[in-house]
């Protein structure tokens, strides 16, 4: 470095030679610089790409469910004795017993207690309401005798997607040597097909994994969102545009900004603990209801929200302001007409994104009791509902295979909807810049 | 002096406390310093604005120090001086532009004919229809040409349809000398024009609530040679109908476009006069170094 500087005055130097003198640090310290990013960014995306894989490998299965061929004779006897087709004795005959008969006349060599209920156990028990909802929405089929594929249960779907291991003893599986027979035989006769598994998104959750979907918990989902973003965004904008415009800057405003601040950094399970106290034990709401949730979720989002906001007001340019201001409109006009329009994208990215984070959000909810098994799908705001990552925690814990596959397909939705929701906020964000 | 400054504290912490803001009466230091006399006749045969003892104050720090003068109707007068002298904080003290700056303090008197503009029974919307503003920056809206133009008119329920609005935008830009240029593409945004066409857009939106007068502020810095004779012409023009103050930091600007020119020195009015006296004969020896390049 001395070498250079030949002169003591620091005007007299040769700028040339020093700064040539450093230009091979500069540029290594430039490309150790790239490399450190390379490295982060590679390794960012390689855990993304392992969390993707593992997810996805383990959960497409899910979208493909096993149905089983059975002749089904609806005969008269059982599903109208009366011969009268009174819709309440079709409602109420035993379409169990229809199911076990067809099962039985697949296999008529099958005798004994035992091994007729290990053969009627490789179908689901949802075969009986299958055929009661045929038969109720055509009387016709009284009598007549079909080929329908039914619901395997979830040990055969288990054997059919290769994941039991047959070489185990018949002790350690939770299918039999006889099971695994049969379904060889009905294999081989083409009477075992995977579909495309609509149930999944059909019907709520259930203790039987081949009837559990996520239609239940998609719906908590919506209906809680919806009041999160009902209650969320006008509070949140009216608050931003009234802090950033109106509020006189003093000590007051200062405190309630700061407590905005530190309400967004506040952890998301206390929030559910307040909801707890005061929805649900001062004012009375019902439990485990997505109105609950809503609130507070709306809890949670606000702050995110009134932040968003009010980054986007500031990023209004003042020569805006001072334009509509210019020419004599009050300030509610120059906000209303001129602010709040241009603040807008930015503060519906910001909205979105909260959004997205109250949606994935599980910890607050179970708090008010949105983790409770809840079978039927809500209806209303105030049914007993439960949210997808709830849903999804539950279903962590069941150590049914198909469960554990059910798991990982309801986390593929919710990256769906996140993937989504944030892509929306990217097109809103690229739509709507403006450059001054 | 002493009276007018304790007369000018009690006045600043009474407006302060009257705008609701909490500001401990020790923490807004309030210094009176000793401020030159203006040479040159302040008065006019036919006042638009007479302003006495205009002082101004951002936080106690005082940025305009008992500046009194006329702004004659009908006239363009110019404001000249160093950067930081205080001509763009007088120019706004004459639309109340600087209520939206916080703890922005005029003290002072500033009369619009004769309504007394920082009076309560004043609305500030109606002070700025009546005295519009083309600002530094051209700033139209993102929005289209005609609604730019539009956009006063509206808000003020000037007009009564659509067919007289149409009349009022087009009146306004062929007074802005813009209409030919722009007559096609009304419904293309403002910003899609050029500096100097935007600049223009602004003051077509300023003249299309026919204020009586017009503030301009260095209206021609951002804005090549030929835009800047352009809008010098125009200047000229709308002169017939509106009284325009306007802050150059060109002296040839100053002197082609205004009839009286002031030059403001560290928050002082040094010197007014006929624009030609001023360029030719200044009187204070501030005015001359500034004018003969030695200063500024
Ligand atoms: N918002 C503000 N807050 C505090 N001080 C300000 C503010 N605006 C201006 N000042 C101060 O007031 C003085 C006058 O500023 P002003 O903008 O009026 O100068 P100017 O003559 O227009 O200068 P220029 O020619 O550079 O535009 C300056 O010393 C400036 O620092
Ligand atoms: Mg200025």
């Amino acid at each position: 470095m001395n070498k250079v500087i030949s002169s003591p005055d620091p005007l007299q130097r040769n700028i040339k030679t020093i700064v040539n003198a450093s230009l091979p640090r500069r540029h290594a310290a430039e490309r150790r610089f790239r490399w450190y990013g390379l490295i982060a960014v590679s390794l960012g995306l390689a855990f993304v790409v392992l969390m993707f894989g593992n997810i996805i490998s383990k959960g497409y299965p899910a979208f493909w469910q096993t149905y089983i061929q059975v002749p089904i004779q609806f005969d008269p006897a059982v599903i109208d004795p009366q011969g009268n087709r009174d819709p309440q004795a079709l409602q109420s005959a035993d379409y169990a017993a229809l199911v076990r008969a067809g099962m039985r006349r697949m296999f008529p060599a099958v005798e004994g207690r035992l091994e007729l209920r290990a053969l009627y156990g490789l179908v689901s028990s949802d075969g009986a309401l299958e055929l009661q909802n045929r038969v109720l929405q055509n009387p016709e089929l009284i009598g007549a005798e079909q080929e329908i594929w039914l619901l395997a249960s979830a040990n055969v779907d288990t054997l059919i997607k290769g994941n039991i291991e047959r070489s185990l003893d018949e002790t350690e599986r939770p299918i039999k040597d006889n099971q695994i027979g049969w379904v060889d035989q009905l294999q081989a006769a083409g009477q075992i097909e995977k579909q495309f598994n609509t149930i999944l998104f059909s019907s709520g959750d259930s203790r039987e994994p081949e009837q559990a979907g996520i239609r239940g918990a998609l719906m908590g989902s919506f209906y809680t969102l919806l009041i999160t973003f009902l209650l969320s965004f006008p509070i949140g904008v009216a608050t931003a545009v009234y802090l950033e415009e109106f509020a006189p800057k003093n000590r007051w405003t200062d405190l309630i900004e700061v407590n905005i601040n530190n309400l967004a950094a506040v952890p998301s399970i206390v929030f559910g603990l307040l909801g707890l106290a005061v929805f649900i034990n001062f004012f009375g709401l019902p439990r485990s209801a997505p109105l609950v949730g809503g609130l507070v979720l709306s809890l949670m989002t606000l702050p995110v929200i009134i932040i968003a906001g009010r980054a986007a007001l500031t990023s209004v340019p003042p020569s805006i302001r001072e334009a509509a201001l210019g020419v004599g409109a009050s300030k509610l006009q120059m906000v209303g007409h001129h602010v709040l329009p241009l603040a807008m994208p930015g503060m519906l990215t910001g909205s979105i994104i909260g959004m997205a984070r109250a949606l994935g959000e599980s910890a607050p909810l179970l708090m008010i009791g949105m983790v409770a098994f809840i079978v039927d799908v809500p209806k209303s705001f105030t049914d007993p509902a439960t949210v997808l990552p709830v849903q999804i925690f539950l279903w962590s814990d069941l150590p049914e295979r198909a469960f554990v596959e059910r798991t990982s397909a309801a986390i593929m939705v919710l990256l769906a909807f996140m993937i989504v929701m944030n892509g929306l906020a990217i097109i809103l964000r690229k739509r709507f810049e403006r450059r001054w | 002096m002493s009276t007018t400054i304790i007369e000018a504290k009690a006045n600043l912490d009474n407006a302060l406390n009257a705008e609701g803001r909490q500001i401990p009466l020790s923490s807004v230091q309030i210094t009176d310093y000793d401020h030159r006399q203006t040479v040159g006749k302040i008065t006019v045969d036919n006042p638009k604005m007479i302003c006495r003892d205009v002082n101004v104050y951002y936080t106690g720090k005082q940025a305009l120090k008992h500046v009194s003068i006329d702004i004659g109707a009908n006239e363009v007068i110019a404001f000249i001086g160093p950067s930081g002298c205080g001509k763009s904080t007088f120019l706004r003290c004459l639309n109340r532009m600087n209520d939206t700056i916080p703890f922005c303090q005029v003290i002072g008197e500033i009369k619009l004919d004769q309504d007394d503009i920082y009076d309560k029974s004043i609305d500030v919307v109606q002070l700025r229809a009546r005295v519009g503003m083309v600002f530094q920056k051209p700033n139209p809206f993102p929005k289209s040409i005609y609604e730019n133009v539009a956009y006063g008119p509206r808000i003020h329920g000037m007009v009564d349809g659509k067919a007289e609005m149409d009349e009022l935008v087009r009146a306004s830009l062929e007074r802005a000398g813009l209409l030919k240029e722009v007559e096609n593409r009304l419904s293309e945004p403002g910003t899609s024009l050029s500096g100097g066409q935007q600049q223009r857009l602004c003051i077509a939106r300023a003249i299309a609530v026919n204020p009586e007068v017009i503030l301009m502020d260095e209206p021609c810095s951002a804005l090549d040679p030929i835009a800047t004779a352009k809008i010098e012409e125009l200047i000229d023009e709308l002169r017939e109908n509106y009284t325009i103050v306007i802050v150059t930091h060109s002296m040839q600007q100053a002197a082609r476009v205004s009839q009286r020119t002031a030059y403001f020195h560290l928050g002082d009015l040094i010197e007014i006069g006929e624009t030609d006296q001023i360029f030719t004969n200044p009187k204070h020896k501030l005015t001359e170094d500034y004018i003969t390049g030695r200063f500024g």
